[in-house]
């Protein structure tokens, strides 16, 4: 049984401190949002076990810091989806727009589209699949966590990475500043085929290239000049 | 014996012997020169201007017995839960990584004795912070290093980090040396190596998305916590304006000679206003809004003395904030480490290498060793007594201009000693009635 929270005659505040107390409460409830409109900070701040469902697309930072709660947005999601998230699942059915996932630190962006520039942007330990393609300058200054990606990616994948660990099938258009392909082992055969699971994609680790970080950028070199 | 008149050795002002060892440094590294701390260079600052004090015109209140009240509120526009200050001064964000733990801790004890609030700074927030602070700004800056949202809920307000003083458009490095295991974990990064802080932040873009990151931080923390944004001198009343634009609380307005961690000393010296500039323009967009005294105003950047705190708030700040005096008061650059600043090339007070982490006064540094030297308690009780002697300083001098609350100090109260001090905080010229640009002449 699940609660509906409808957003034309539920104010935002509402709506989100609804949710918030029930994930606090750790009740396991279910909710439905509809008519979201493209609201923004929708489901943002969930620190407990909650199941979302937003019947439509939302406008920024949707599921924003979320820890633990399932988010599932069934239309396409605005600028910086599940931005910080802790742990959790959130799953965007269409299409995500600029920095999905930025600076998350855990749980898994699950998007079954494509998202738009800076996917990943400054990660630090999420993991983020994306079924389609992703935009340039993905993956900036990534530090933790996996991104995988089904389709292709956009010019600088990967720029100034640090130890986040990028997975792509398709073609990459350019790589960052100190971004290179690497061997794929079979630690991250395995890593891979557990996230394509999780995020239920169709597709074998075995078609993926894994790019990461050359370390030259680590520390300060007069003679890396020219890569700044 | 050659008899011949010689003139004296002359030196260039234009090729200076500082000048000449910088070109001579560049020459042998290659790499520009980083150290930490606000600019250097003499600008207009708040010693160019003068108290008028009473006179036929106003009579002033007796010192010790009649009431200066210094309270202040910070975040009374949005937040559910404003902050209370007992004092006009509070601790501008440093963060832990570039100050050691002990230096942290005693920052909070200090600004909590005194009544005061303390900030995080990048790097997230520790427990000896959090735990020695009964009230904590946390910073949510570019890198969002350690951020998450447990920390956003305990703190007492957020600062939303858009620029600072010392480098307006510019990011920072933390050397390697200062990246241990404790400050990589916090950030999420590899020990060792240096670690590179974002210029700009990673999820919205200008005034129109600020509004937006700032409603979600907002519905995060139940719209109870104060936000503030913090900006570097570069254009303030434009700056202040698009702030009030994006919903801030408090706008905190750091100058020039506001310090850093560590950056380019020709981002420090050369980019961004001086504080005494600033604080006019933003306090006009204020007034224009209508939002003066709503939106408070907080001002930072070379705050040494009460005299300063009382100028600022002349102008039309609300409070101030201190970085490197409040690291002056619990330790920094003192005379005692004198033997250990000469073996790193340096001497007492100009002692600048923070970001090489080997401070002999143990204060911006993640060496054990050299932590050790800093008493989080001693430090904190220094700290109280600085910021007490800050506030009775500017007490005596609100009171000799007649004021019961410090904050009824006014430009009205002032004269500038230079032309140049004069145009930027449009107050009269010492003698005169008139400054530059003022309407009319």
């Amino acid at each position: 049984m699940s609660t509906t929270l409808d957003m034309t005659t539920t104010e935002l505040r509402e709506v989100n401190s609804t949710l918030q107390s029930a994930a606090k409460a750790h009740a396991n409830e279910d909710y439905v949002i509809t008519n979201p409109r493209g609201s923004h900070a929708m489901a943002c701040g969930l620190d407990g076990p909650l199941s979302v469902v937003v019947k439509g697309s939302t406008g920024y930072y949707c599921a924003g810091m979320n820890k633990e709660a399932t988010v599932t947005v069934e239309g396409s999601a605005g600028p910086g989806v599940a931005e910080n998230m802790m742990s959790g699942v959130v799953t965007i059915e269409g299409d995500a727009s600029q920095y999905a996932g930025a600076t998350g630190h855990g749980g898994l962006l699950n998007i079954k589209g494509n998202a738009s520039s800076r996917c990943g942007i400054s990660m630090k330990g999420i993991d983020i699949v994306v079924h389609g393609n992703i935009g340039h300058m993905s993956a900036f200054m990534a530090q933790k966590g996996n991104l995988v990606v089904l389709g292709d990616a956009g010019d600088a994948l990967g720029d100034s990475l640090y130890e986040a660990r990028l997975f792509v099938r398709g073609n990459v258009k350019s790589l960052g500043a100190d971004c290179i392909e690497k061997e794929m082992r079979p630690e991250h055969i395995e890593i891979l085929k557990e996230l394509l699971e999780k995020a239920g994609a169709d597709a074998k680790p075995e078609e993926f290239k894994r790019y990461g970080s050359a370390r030259k950028l680590y520390n300060f070199n007069i003679d890396h000049a020219d890569e700044y | 014996m050659d008899k011949t008149p010689q003139t004296e050795p002359r030196q260039s002002w234009t090729f200076s012997n500082s000048i000449n060892s910088e070109i001579r440094r560049a020459a042998e590294t290659g790499i520009y020169d980083i150290r930490g701390g606000g600019a250097k260079r003499r600008v207009p600052h708040f010693d160019d201007l003068l108290f008028l004090g009473a006179s036929m015109s106003r009579y002033p209140l007796e010192g010790y017995r009649e009431k200066c009240d210094t309270s202040v509120t910070l975040g009374t526009r949005f937040a559910k839960k404003p902050i209370e200050l007992k004092i006009p001064v509070t601790i501008a964000g440093m963060s832990f990584g570039a100050l050691s733990g002990h230096a942290k801790e005693a920052l909070g004890r200090g600004a909590t004795m005194a009544g005061t609030s303390t900030t995080t700074g990048d790097g997230g927030m520790t427990e000896e912070e959090r735990g020695h602070s009964e009230k904590l700004v946390y910073q949510y800056l570019p890198s969002r290093y350690g951020m998450n949202p447990d920390d956003l809920r305990r703190a007492d307000a957020i600062e939303i980090v858009v620029g600072q003083g010392a480098k307006p458009g510019g990011g920072g490095m933390l050397l390697g040396q200062k990246i241990t295991e404790r400050v990589a974990g916090m950030r999420d990064l590899p020990i060792g190596i240096d670690q590179r802080s974002a210029c700009r932040h990673p999820d919205w873009t200008g005034p129109d998305d600020l509004e937006i990151k700032i409603l979600e931080i907002r519905e995060i923390t139940n719209w109870e916590k104060p936000i503030y944004i913090k900006v570097g001198g570069a254009r303030p009343y434009y700056d202040v304006a698009l702030a009030c634009k994006a919903g801030a609380d408090v706008i905190v307005l750091d100058g020039m000679q506001g310090g850093t961690a560590a950056t380019q000393d020709v981002f420090i010296e050369h980019v961004g206003q001086p504080t005494l500039a600033c604080i006019r323009p933003a306090v006009q967009a204020l007034q224009d809004l209508g939002l003066h005294r709503e939106v408070q105003l907080v001002v930072s950047g070379g705050i040494r003395t009460g005299a300063d705190v009382a100028k600022a708030l002349a102008l039309g700040a609300d409070a101030v904030a201190i970085g490197t005096a409040a690291l002056v008061a619990l330790g920094d650059n003192d005379p005692k480490w004198e033997a250990e600043y000469n073996k790193l090339g340096s001497t007492t007070g100009a002692y600048d290498d923070w970001h090489e982490g080997r401070d002999p006064a143990g204060i911006t540094t993640q060496d054990p060793e050299l932590m050790k030297r800093l008493d989080p308690i001693a430090a904190g009780r220094r700290l109280r007594n600085y910021l007490n002697v800050l506030t009775l300083e500017c007490q005596t001098l609100a009171r000799a201009c007649g004021h019961n609350h410090v904050h009824n100090l006014e430009p009205e109260d002032l004269c500038a000693l230079t032309m140049e001090a004069a145009a930027m905080a449009q107050v009269p010229l010492a003698g005169t009635n008139w400054y530059p640009g003022k309407p009319g002449f």
